[in-house]
């Protein structure tokens, strides 16, 4: 049993020398198994929680903690939080031109385990999380992400999650740009990943289509760069017939 | 008009050092090509062909005057091919391109002797040739060296350049009918050496020749590659991998000459730049001259720069007489070294260091992957490795 502590977190970005405060004071506690949402509407310091997380050099945290198992997540380095066990599903996958997926794959693989894998069953392990994630085999040996439509990113970002079988993963609005068919598969691919390694998941989304797939058994509704509300499913159900003015009306 | 025609043409006015001497040219075929001394002035710097190029450094190999030196040669040869000698003067006589600038005419008229590497008609020795060229005195050297492949003889000639010397050559190679001739060049030189290079390039009626420089090493490199076709059908690929660390100036210049028809050509280029005064130069030339109807062509150069402080100049240039091509390009990029590819990668768990490995090699693969020659590319990756080590 593992758990992904948030206590107070404080981030700002820097642009044109002004530093701008995004996250005040984020408070989540999140424990192997667990699934929790990340409701709330754009601009409101969602995906600067996932990237703070993962140590994106953009942000600053300016105080407050992150710990996994109690260790310090803010001291690691980005590879290091990585091999410790945290995953983020990008919105927006990086293209790496030139390195093969499959390269890329096995690479990231040897890094997390602190061994290469073995060969035969590797091979087999990728191509079957291939396969159910409908991905043909061909994109093994393109470049990562290269050329990639939104959505066939978004299924590389899941077999990551499949084959690098994290602790934690923060799934960044991956339902964003889905249709309904790579929405289920995806979805999927993030089911069968909690139920085989026990994961805790931290799905941040701006619609609940995503949340009929993989159901949450927390919500939380992000305002302002802070945690306004929190609750069980039902939540979700609210937002999804009131959508969000409730909240960005209070917070202004 | 035929470029082997065209050895000893020179402009119309005399060269002065004036400003008329630098009056834009009309035509890249306008450039003088001559085995006389006399027709190149010294380089001042601010002409076309030498502005980007640090010839304060360079004074030296613009003299006129023999040295007596050489370089060590180490060869390993394959059945069947031959290195033997040939005068300067049977060179000039046999048609061959003339020089076209100060440090090839030079270099030329002093070599004391052309070196002779010869494949015959047919023959294909699957071990690659291998020449290395190797300095240990940081002397002035003159080097003159022809490669023969006869026709239908496909073959593969690998020919190094390590040690320290300020070496300036000219290197003609030319490929028969048919004939399917791979030449790689690299530049793997100390950190004080100097190599200025005139390659001229003749490829054969249905020819192919494959021309690699790889420039890892050296203070001043600049090799300058002429193609041009002796008939039609024929293909010249030029790619090119360089890697410049602080203070190093690495320059290629290529001039592909269309004369020929349903002639095709491809280059590729592709650098990397880490350090204070890394400078890099590309200037890709492209005649298509009117005769040359059905001619396809590409010339693609990018420029990776791995850290503040480095320069890379790319300047592809294409020039069309006819308007019965197949096909004529070209791209030429210089970018920053992304972030935001790293920290994807270490989001992975891949740590920094191999991170930037991954993507550097990554930005190289598309232009290794065409080189072929599987000893040559183990060889540059590992160097390339070698040298992101030192960042």
């Amino acid at each position: 049993m593992s758990t992904l502590e948030i206590r107070d977190l404080h981030v700002s970005i820097t642009t044109d020398e002004v530093d701008k405060e995004i996250l005040r004071g984020v408070d989540l506690t999140i424990r192997s198994g667990e699934t929790h949402a990340i409701m709330g509407p754009n601009g409101s310091g969602k995906s600067t929680l996932a990237y703070s997380i993962a140590g994106h050099p953009k942000y600053t945290v300016t105080s407050g903690s992150v710990t996994l198992d109690g260790e310090d997540v803010l001291a690691m380095s980005v590879d290091e939080r990585a091999r410790a066990g945290l995953f983020l599903a990008m919105q927006y996958p990086i293209e790496v031109p030139g390195i093969t997926v499959s390269n890329f794959l096995r690479t990231a693989k040897t890094a997390v385990d602190g061994e290469a894998p073995k060969l035969r069953t590797w091979v087999k392990e990728v191509k079957e999380a291939m396969g159910n994630l409908r991905m043909d085999p061909a994109f093994a040996e393109r470049g990562v992400n290269e050329g990639f439509s939104g959505g066939e990113k978004k299924r590389h970002e899941i077999l990551q999650l499949e084959l690098l079988k994290p602790r934690f993963a923060i799934l960044d609005e991956t339902d964003s740009g889905l249709d309904v068919d790579a929405l289920r598969i995806v979805s999927e691919g993030v089911n069968r990943a909690q139920e085989t390694t026990g994961m805790g998941v931290l799905l941040i989304t701006h619609y609940t289509r995503i949340l009929r797939y993989i159901r949450p058994q927390f919500v939380h509704v992000f305002v302002d760069g802070a945690i306004a509300e929190q609750g069980g499913p039902e939540l979700a159900d609210q937002l999804e017939d009131e959508g969000y003015d409730r909240f960005v009306t209070a917070g202004v | 008009m035929s470029l082997l025609a065209d050895k000893t043409s020179r402009p119309a006015a005399p060269h002065a050092d004036s400003a008329a001497a630098f009056a834009p040219e009309q035509s890249r075929a306008e450039r003088t090509r001559s085995y006389a001394v006399a027709d190149f002035p010294l380089p001042t710097g601010r002409e076309e062909e030498w502005r980007f190029t640090p010839v304060d450094r360079l004074r030296a190999l613009f003299r006129d005057e023999p040295t007596g030196r050489c370089l060590d040669w180490q060869e390993s040869l394959p059945a069947g091919v031959t290195i033997t000698g040939m005068s300067v003067a049977d060179w000039q006589a046999s048609g061959a391109a003339a020089p076209a600038d100060r440090a090839a005419v030079v270099a030329a008229a002093h070599s004391g002797g052309v070196g002779v590497l010869d494949i015959p008609a047919e023959a294909c020795p699957t071990e690659p040739v291998k020449v290395t060229l190797v300095g240990d005195s940081g002397d002035l050297v003159h080097g003159h060296l022809l490669i023969r492949a006869g026709h239908h003889a496909k073959a593969t000639v690998v020919l190094g350049h390590r040690g320290r010397a300020a070496y300036s050559e000219v290197l003609t190679v030319v490929a028969g009918d048919g004939a399917d001739l791979t030449v790689v060049t690299l530049q793997e030189w100390d950190d004080t050496s100097i190599h200025l290079g005139q390659h001229d390039v003749v490829v054969g009626r249905d020819a192919s020749v494959k021309h690699i420089a790889v420039t890892l090493g050296g203070a001043v490199v600049r090799l300058n590659t002429n193609a041009s076709y002796a008939g039609p059908g024929g293909t010249f690929e030029g790619y090119g991998v360089y890697f410049a660390d602080a203070g190093q100036h690495l320059e290629h210049r290529l001039f592909v000459d269309h004369e020929a028809p349903h002639c095709r050509s491809n280059v590729e280029y592709k650098g990397a730049l880490q350090g204070d005064g890394a400078h890099t130069v590309w200037v890709g030339d492209v005649l298509i001259r009117a005769a040359a109807e059905g001619t396809q062509t590409y010339e693609l150069n990018r420029n990776l720069l791995l850290t503040d402080g480095a320069r890379a100049d790319s300047v592809p240039n294409l020039e069309i007489e006819t308007g019965e091509i197949a096909g004529a390009g070209h791209a030429s990029a210089t970018g920053r070294f992304d972030d935001e590819q790293l920290f994807y990668l270490q989001a992975r768990g891949i740590p920094e260091a191999e991170a930037r490995r991954l993507v550097v090699r990554g930005f190289f693969a598309s232009v290794v992957s065409r080189i072929g020659v599987p000893e040559v590319i183990g060889h540059l990756m590992a160097a390339i490795d070698e040298e992101l080590g030192a960042v």
